[in-house]
């Protein structure tokens, strides 16, 4: 136990402040405000103030995919990214979900699975589509026991192009998202 | 390295004895293809690999089968490492095994429609029907359940669907449906150009990708018998070793989120994503894809960047001591991870178990050392083993092993810069030569979850005729089921961790 908290206290603080993750460019203050040449930041603030308050449920679908993107989305639980402390969570059943992360191609073995998720999911959602087997340009594509992408399946609403994407790049995809699902909901006015 | 080995054609009669004879003489299974030859030769051919661990020895067993009545008497009566290789040989080239076990199906799910995609004559784009499941009644004693999970499981993971036949508390037995990711990633492979084909190779598995591209790009250099520029082979030996590294490493702190116990989960996390931004910075991929090359590599490393590999490796492998002593200074740990998932060393030999999980039950077996590739063979290392079997036992192989991954990179570390200060100038790429249509080779390399091996045959003008990809945790997931029993359901996810079996490059 000792050992335990003795390295607990010797390990510096290796996560990423909000800004640097959120930012390709180092945020400069400019006027007495944080500025950056990407506006995700900008946005981020200002969906923290939204409908969801900037909150976000993620369940993750593998329809296919070569593990690797899987990898990118837990690489987000790490200390470095940590996105909880940005209220984005994974959760365990499509039901507590406001955002499917679909990662693959769309296997035959798979199609039932993604259909049932997405039924399964509470509207209003919206899926994001991780990585180029998911978005239907990956090198495997359509072949005899794939499909070679989501869209004919579920709408996907944000486009997350990479092989694998790296973690900023998901997390961005997921404050867009978010976005989708504000406008949606303002849109339907409930 | 190159395995010619021996090649023995038998008739169809003679194959179980065959097989059998290669098995008391020390061998085991490595490997079985299956390949439609008809428009060459009028045949099906199956091919049974076999290797001597101890000898060094590859052993070839082929044997013809007549596309008139494609049957053969089954080897997975004698092996049972044999079984999922046939079933899969029935699946998707409608070969069938007389006599096998289990015939259920095994890629394909649902029910059997009379289509084989492996064969030639099978379009790729030709989607098959649509899965239709049948829920079968199985037969219960009084007081058992069936718990079934997945194939959607609540983290984020792979799909695979289980069935645990419980009674009270322990698991009496397991039953492991997977290939929900079947890609159909080798019949993709066919008739692209063997050096194209890289990177699909490489998207086989994501965590093993070099291991992959290594074992792929071996076949093909046997098969064109071409030697690689130094600098090209320790480069490869590098990254080999470096993705060991961030595999090992990721897996301390997998094994700790197995029990909850985020400490170790955390400090684990953090290790790796250091690993996979130094890949970043090396050579522009988290999972270091896209370097190694048919022929040779696409980069070289520079001395800045060989500095850095150093240091921060260096730093993991001092801070991964702390973190593990401290993981293992605690009770609740200890308790969870001794005498859980115990896997035989006989069910290993049976099965043909591969990598740290064969080691961890006591076989000493590992690619590097009995068929040394890349430049292992002039390398000082030993091969680590535990005896119990135990997840505690895997878990601390991994350790083991991660330290002699970092004695490995210091020795190539070394090399590399000799190569690197007097810059012989020899170009990095080997050409490749004209390859004969027909000819076919194997290429294998130790991953951080065994052996993988690659079959490639080459077609004309430089392309696949048929790739086969045996990946690690091909070989070692019909032995997962043999841990469980006796264990409780939560310790299952624990135990699945411990041996840390990819979907992806099994199912393909
Ligand atoms: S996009 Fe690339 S990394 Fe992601 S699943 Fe497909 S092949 Fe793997």
């Amino acid at each position: 136990m000792w050992k335990l908290i003795k390295k607990r206290l010797q390990t510096a603080v290796s996560t990423r402040p909000i800004e640097e993750v959120l930012t390709s460019q180092p945020p400069r203050i400019e006027q007495g405000r944080l500025s950056c040449e990407d506006d995700l930041l900008v946005r981020f603030n200002h969906l923290a103030a939204t409908v969801f308050g900037g909150s976000l449920h993620v369940r993750h679908v593998d329809t296919g995919s070569c593990n690797a993107c899987e990898w990118e989305l837990n690489a987000l639980l790490n200390p470095v990214y940590d996105v909880s402390r940005m209220r984005i969570e994974f959760v365990a059943s499509p039901r507590h979900a406001d955002v499917l992360a679909v990662t693959g191609g769309v296997t035959r073995n798979l199609l039932e699975a993604l259909r049932m998720t997405y039924e399964a999911t509470a509207w209003p959602k919206a899926v994001v589509a991780i990585g180029g087997c998911a978005i239907g340009d990956g090198l495997i594509g359509k072949t005899y026991a794939q499909e070679g992408g989501i869209a004919p399946f579920v709408p996907i609403h944000v486009k997350v192009p990479g092989c694998p994407p790296r973690p900023q790049e998901i997390l961005a995809g997921f404050l867009h998202a978010m976005e989708c699902l504000t406008h949606g909901v303002e849109q339907s006015g409930s | 390295m190159e395995y010619t080995g021996t090649e023995t054609v038998v008739l169809r009669a003679e194959l179980v004895k065959a097989c059998q004879r290669l098995m008391q003489t020390g061998f085991r299974l490595l490997t079985m293809i299956g390949t439609d030859e008809r428009e060459r030769t009028g045949h099906f051919i199956l091919r049974y690999y076999f290797a001597a661990d101890r000898t060094s020895q590859i052993a070839l067993v082929t044997v013809r089968i007549p596309a008139t009545d494609p049957t053969y008497p089954s080897v997975a009566t004698i092996i049972p490492a044999a079984s999922w290789y046939e079933r899969e040989v029935y699946d998707l080239l409608g070969i069938q095994p007389i006599g096998h076990p289990d015939l259920r199906p095994l890629v394909l799910h649902g029910q059997r429609v009379n289509a084989y995609p492996l064969r030639r004559d099978y379009p790729l784009l030709q989607s098959l029907p649509e899965v239709r499941r049948e829920l079968q009644e199985p037969a219960l004693d009084e007081g058992q359940f069936i718990v079934p999970v997945g194939p959607i499981h609540a983290g984020v993971i792979e799909p695979g669907h289980f069935r645990f036949l419980v009674a009270g508390e322990n698991v009496e037995s397991l039953d492991a449906q997977l290939f929900y990711t079947h890609r159909g990633l080798e019949k993709r492979a066919e008739g692209m150009h063997v050096a194209e084909a890289m990177a699909l190779v490489e998207q086989t598995c994501g965590v093993c990708s070099v291991s992959h591209a290594l074992s792929y790009a071996q076949a093909v250099e046997a098969v064109a018998q071409i030697q690689l520029a130094p600098q090209a082979i320790w480069i490869r030996t590098l990254l080999a070793e470096l993705e060991r590294l961030y595999n090992h490493v990721g897996d301390v702190g997998n094994l700790c989120a197995g029990i909850g116990f985020s400490f170790g989960t955390m400090q684990g996390a953090r290790l790796k994503e250091q690993l996979q931004q130094l890949n970043d910075d090396v050579t522009g991929h988290r999972y270091l894809r896209g370097v190694i090359v048919v022929g040779g590599v696409a980069k070289t490393f520079s001395f800045a960047e060989i500095e850095r590999i150093r240091v921060t490796t260096m730093q993991i492998l001092q801070e991964i001591g702390e973190i593990t002593d401290a993981i293992l200074s605690d009770e609740i740990v200890c308790d969870r991870f001794n005498r859980t998932g115990v896997l035989d060393a006989q069910v290993v030999e049976q099965w043909s178990v591969v990598g740290p999980a064969a080691r961890a039950s006591g076989v000493v077996r590992d690619v590097r050392m009995n068929f040394p590739y890349a430049g292992y063979g002039e390398l000082e290392f030993s091969v680590p083993t535990f005896q119990t079997g135990d997840v505690m036992a895997r878990f601390q192989q991994r350790i083991a092993e991660i330290y002699e991954s970092g004695k490995l990179i210091d020795q190539i570390i070394r090399r590399l810069l000799e190569l690197v200060q007097t810059g012989d100038g020899t170009p990095l790429l080997t050409p490749l030569p004209s390859l004969v249509p027909g000819s076919f080779a194997i290429g294998i390399s130790e991953s951080a979850r065994g052996e993988n091996v690659h079959f490639v045959m080459v077609g004309e003008n430089q392309t696949i005729y048929r790739l086969r990809i045996r990946s690690a945790s091909y070989a070692n997931w019909p032995a997962v089921p043999y841990a469980v029993p006796g264990n409780i359901i939560p310790d299952f996810p624990l135990i699945n961790k411990s041996f840390e079996l990819c979907y992806a490059c099994c199912d393909r």
